[in-house]
C-alpha cells in the first residue's frame, strides 16, 4: 500500500511478499497501459477492449478463484488490492473486472454444472470470452424479486422472454448471465449466448457516469436454450444476491482506489497551487480538508483489509459485505468531492480525475444495491425490523 | 543446456523520497522505496525472451545485497527466471565495480553460464563497469551497451550503441558477458500466476564477506543551490541593452 498512496495505519506490514507484488503489478499496469488511455475513452463514451486480454494474460479476472476455474487463486486481499488500483485507474476499468470475476465467473464456478464450468471459465478467465451479467429490469432495480423477465419450460429447452436494463459489458459480452422467473415464480439463471435467435443487445446512451464502460439492454424475445445452458445448482433470488455479494466485496476495495487517487492528486495541487503569499495546502481550510481525507480514506481501507481477512476465512457475511460497500462508495463521494473543490477551476476538467471519478461514484453508489437499500438492509439486522413491503 | 545469469541490482526508485543517513555516507534506508534497477529489467526481460526462443534453457537471476533485495528476486522468479541466487552481504560498504565484479565472479564461476546479462549501469552509483570487469575474470567474451542480442550455436550476436549515434554489430563466442541498454525490450509484468508459482522455486543464499573493498564513500550530500536573480530596471531600452550585455558577457551565448 504505502508505495502508492496513504497508508497512515501501516496496513503495508500486513501484507504478504504476494500481496505486495500484486499490488505494484497492478498500478504498473494501470499507470502504463490504462492511464494513456482513459481520457479519451471516457469523453467518447468507449472501453478500450484492447485491454481485456492483457487483464486476461496477467490473471485479473476472478482472481479469487482457483486456477483449475479459471482464476488464479490469489487471497481476497490481493484480489481487493487488484480492484483497489483498476479503480485508480477508472470505476469503468474495475467494473469491466468485477462484472467478470464476481458476476460471471463467480456464479458459473458455484452453481453451474461441470460441462459449464469446463466450457466458460478459462476462456472468460483469460479475457477470450467477455460476459455480462442481467438482473435488474427498467421497472425493478432495487426490488429484483418483483422481475417481469419469465423463462418457461418446452421440454428440454427454455423459453425467456423479457429485458433486462443497465447492463454493464452488455453488448459487448459473448455470454450473459440472466435471471428469470418461472411458471412456479421461482428465479433460475441461465447462460445466454450472443447470437442465439431472440437475444439482443442495445447500448444505453447520455450517460454522464461510468463513460469508460459499456452499459446495455438486453432484450429477448422468445429466446430457446437447452436446459444444459440453466445453472442447475441455485434457486432463488439467492442466486443473484450471492453474486452481488462477492461483487460488492471487490467495490469496498475498489472505491478506496478512486479515493487514493483524488487525494493524491488534490494534495500535489494543494501544495504546488499558490495563492495570496502561500501554497493553498498552507491554509487551514485545505489542511482539514486534507485530514479528513486521509482518516476516512484510513477507515476504509481498514474496513476493507479486514472484510478481506474475513472472506479468506469465509467467515464474511453479507451485512458485513453490506456495510463496507455502503460506506466506502460515501467516503469515495465525499472524498472525491472534496479533491475538486481544492483543485478549484482546474478541478472541472478532464485534466484531474477527481471529476471524472466523482461522476463514478455516483453509479458506484446506485448499483450493487443502492446507498439506501444497504442502509435498509443494516437497518433491519439492527432493530429485526424489515422496512421494505414485501 | 543454455545457461543464463542475469544480475538484478535494488536501488532506489526515482520517485522514492531519498534523505542522507546521520552517517553522511549513505541513504536513510528505512525511507527508500526500492525496486529493480531500470535497466536490469530490461536485461532481465532480454534473457527470458531468449530463453523462450531456445530448447532447454535456463535463467537464473541474482542479485547482491542485504536481505530486502530477495523481493525483487521473487520478482525475477514471478517474471520467470527458473531460480535465484542471493549474494547476502549485510553493508552498503562495497561499492568500486572491481570488488563487488569480485564477489559475483567467485559466486558464479561454479555455475559455468554460458550468457551473463546486466544492466548497463545501477541507477544510484552509475559505475556501468561491473558486468564487463566480471566477464574479464571470467574470461567470458563481453560486450557493453546492447540494444539486441540473437543466440547462433555458440555464439551470440549483439548490436551495439556507439556514441553520436551510430551502432556496430558485433558477434562474439560464448560464454559472454553482456551489459543490456535500456529499452531494447518491453518489459512484461508478472502475471498472477508467476508471482504465486514464484513461491516454489529456489532461491540459493551465499554469505559474502565484505572486508575486501578498494573504494570508501566519505561524504553523501545534496547539492546545494545557488540562485542568484538580479532584476533588470528601467525603460523598455535600457533593459534590452542590459539584457544584451548579461547574454554577452556573463552567460556568454
Ligand atoms: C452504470 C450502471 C451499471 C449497471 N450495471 C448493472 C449490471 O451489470 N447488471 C444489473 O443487473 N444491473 C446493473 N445496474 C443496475 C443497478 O443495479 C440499479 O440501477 C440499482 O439497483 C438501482 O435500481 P434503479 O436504478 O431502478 O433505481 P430504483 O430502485 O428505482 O431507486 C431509485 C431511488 O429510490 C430509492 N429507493 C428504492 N426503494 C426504496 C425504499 N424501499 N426505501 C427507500 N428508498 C428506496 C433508491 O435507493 C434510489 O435512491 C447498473 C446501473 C448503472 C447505473
Amino acid at each position: 500500500m504505502k508505495e502508492f498512496g496513504p497508508d497512515y495505519y501501516n496496513i503495508t506490514e500486513m501484507l504478504t511478499e504476494e500481496e505486495l507484488l500484486i499490488q505494484k503489478t497492478a498500478n504498473d499496469f494501470v499507470l502504463n497501459e490504462f492511464k494513456p488511455l482513459v481520457n479519451e475513452h471516457y469523453e467518447n463514451g468507449t472501453f478500450p477492449k484492447e485491454l481485456i486480454p492483457k487483464l486476461g494474460d496477467l490473471g485479473f479476472m476472478g482472481s479469487s478463484l482457483p486456477v483449475e476455474f479459471g482464476g488464479s487463486g490469489v487471497s481476497n486481499v490481493a484480489y481487493g488490492l487488484i480492484l483497489h488500483e483498476l479503480e485508480r485507474g477508472d470505476s469503468g476499468l474495475r467494473s469491466f473486472a468485477s462484472v467478470q470475476g464476481a458476476l460471471v465467473m463467480y456464479p458459473i464456478y458455484a452453481y453451474g454444472s461441470n460441462d459449464q464450468k469446463k466450457k466458460w471459465l478459462k476462456l472468460l478467465g483469460s479475457g477470450n470470452k467477455i460476459g455480462c451479467f442481467g438482473l435488474t429490469e427498467s421497472n425493478f432495480g432495487s426490488n429484483p424479486g418483483s422481475m417481469l423477465t419469465r423463462c418457461k419450460k418446452d421440454g428440454d429447452n427454455w423459453i425467456i422472454n423479457g429485458s433486462k436494463m443497465w447492463i454493464t459489458n452488455g453488448s459487448i459480452a459473448d455470454i450473459a448471465i440472466v435471471w428469470a422467473r418461472d411458471e412456479e415464480g421461482l428465479v433460475r439463471g441461465f447462460i445466454l449466448e450472443k447470437g442465439m435467435e431472440g437475444f439482443s443487445a442495445s447500448d444505453i446512451h447520455g450517460k454522464l457516469s461510468l463513460r469508460c464502460s459499456i452499459t446495455s439492454e438486453l432484450s429477448f424475445e422468445n429466446v430457446c436454450v437447452p436446459d444444459s445452458s440453466r445453472l442447475p445448482n441455485v434457486e432463488g433470488l439467492k442466486g443473484p444476491l450471492s453474486c452481488l455479494t462477492q461483487a460488492r466485496f471487490g467495490i469496498s476495495w475498489g472505491m478506496m482506489g478512486a479515493a487514493t487517487d483524488c487525494y493524491q492528486v488534490a494534495l500535489n495541487y494543494a501544495k504546488e497551487r499558490k495563492q495570496f503569499s502561500k501554497p493553498i495546502a498552507a491554509y487551514q481550510l485545505t489542511q482539514s480538508k486534507l485530514a479528513n481525507m486521509l482518516t476516512r480514506i484510513t477507515e476504509g481501507q481498514l474496513m476493507a483489509y479486514q472484510l478481506a481477512k474475513l472472506k479468506d476465512d469465509e467467515r464474511m457475511n453479507f451485512l458485513q459485505v453490506s456495510m463496507a460497500k455502503r460506506n466506502n462508495c460515501m467516503i469515495a463521494r465525499d472524498v472525491a468531492k472534496t479533491a475538486r473543490e481544492i483543485l478549484g477551476g482546474n478541478g472541472i476538467t478532464i485534466d484531474y480525475s477527481p471529476i471524472r471519478h466523482m461522476a463514478n461514484i455516483e453509479s458506484v453508489f446506485t448499483y450493487e444495491g443502492t446507498h439506501e437499500m444497504h442502509t435498509l438492509i443494516l437497518g433491519e439486522d439492527i432493530t429485526k425490523i424489515s422496512a421494505f413491503d414485501n | 543446456m543454455m545457461k543464463i545469469a542475469v544480475l538484478i541490482k535494488q536501488v532506489p526508485g526515482s520517485e522514492s523520497p531519498l534523505s542522507i543517513a546521520d552517517s553522511n555516507v549513505w541513504l536513510d534506508e528505512e525511507k527508500v522505496a526500492y525496486i529493480m534497477n531500470e535497466s536490469d529489467n530490461y536485461a532481465l526481460e532480454e534473457a527470458l525472451l531468449l530463453k523462450e526462443g531456445t530448447q532447454d534453457c535456463e535463467v537464473v537471476v541474482v542479485s547482491l545485497g542485504p536481505e530486502r533485495v530477495k523481493k525483487i528476486i521473487r520478482e525475477g522468479l514471478a517474471k520467470g527466471a527458473d531460480r535465484g541466487m542471493h549474494l547476502n552481504i549485510n553493508s552498503n560498504d562495497v561499492t568500486d565495480p572491481l570488488s563487488i565484479a569480485k564477489i559475483f565472479a567467485d559466486a558464479l564461476k561454479s555455475e559455468n553460464f554460458d550468457l551473463i546479462l546486466s544492466g548497463l549501469q545501477s541507477d544510484d552509483l552509475g559505475h556501468g563497469q561491473t558486468g564487463i570487469i566480471i566477464g574479464e575474470l571470467l574470461k567470458m567474451s563481453t560486450g557493453s551497451l546492447a540494444v539486441s542480442t540473437k543466440l547462433d550455436g555458440d555464439q551470440i550476436a549483439i548490436k551495439q550503441e556507439m556514441e553520436a549515434g551510430f551502432f556496430q554489430n558485433v558477434r562474439m563466442s560464448l560464454p559472454a558477458s553482456i551489459t543490456i541498454q535500456s529499452g531494447l525490450n518491453t518489459p512484461r509484468y508478472p502475471s498472477l500466476k508467476g508471482i504465486m508459482g514464484a513461491k516454489k522455486k529456489e532461491i540459493k543464499t551465499l554469505d559474502i564477506d565484505s572486508s575486501d573493498q578498494k573504494l570508501k564513500i566519505s561524504k553523501l550530500y545534496l547539492p546545494s543551490s545557488s540562485n542568484e536573480i538580479t532584476m533588470i530596471d528601467g525603460s523598455p531600452d535600457q533593459i534590452v541593452e542590459n539584457l544584451v550585455k548579461v547574454f554577452k558577457s556573463e552567460i556568454k551565448i
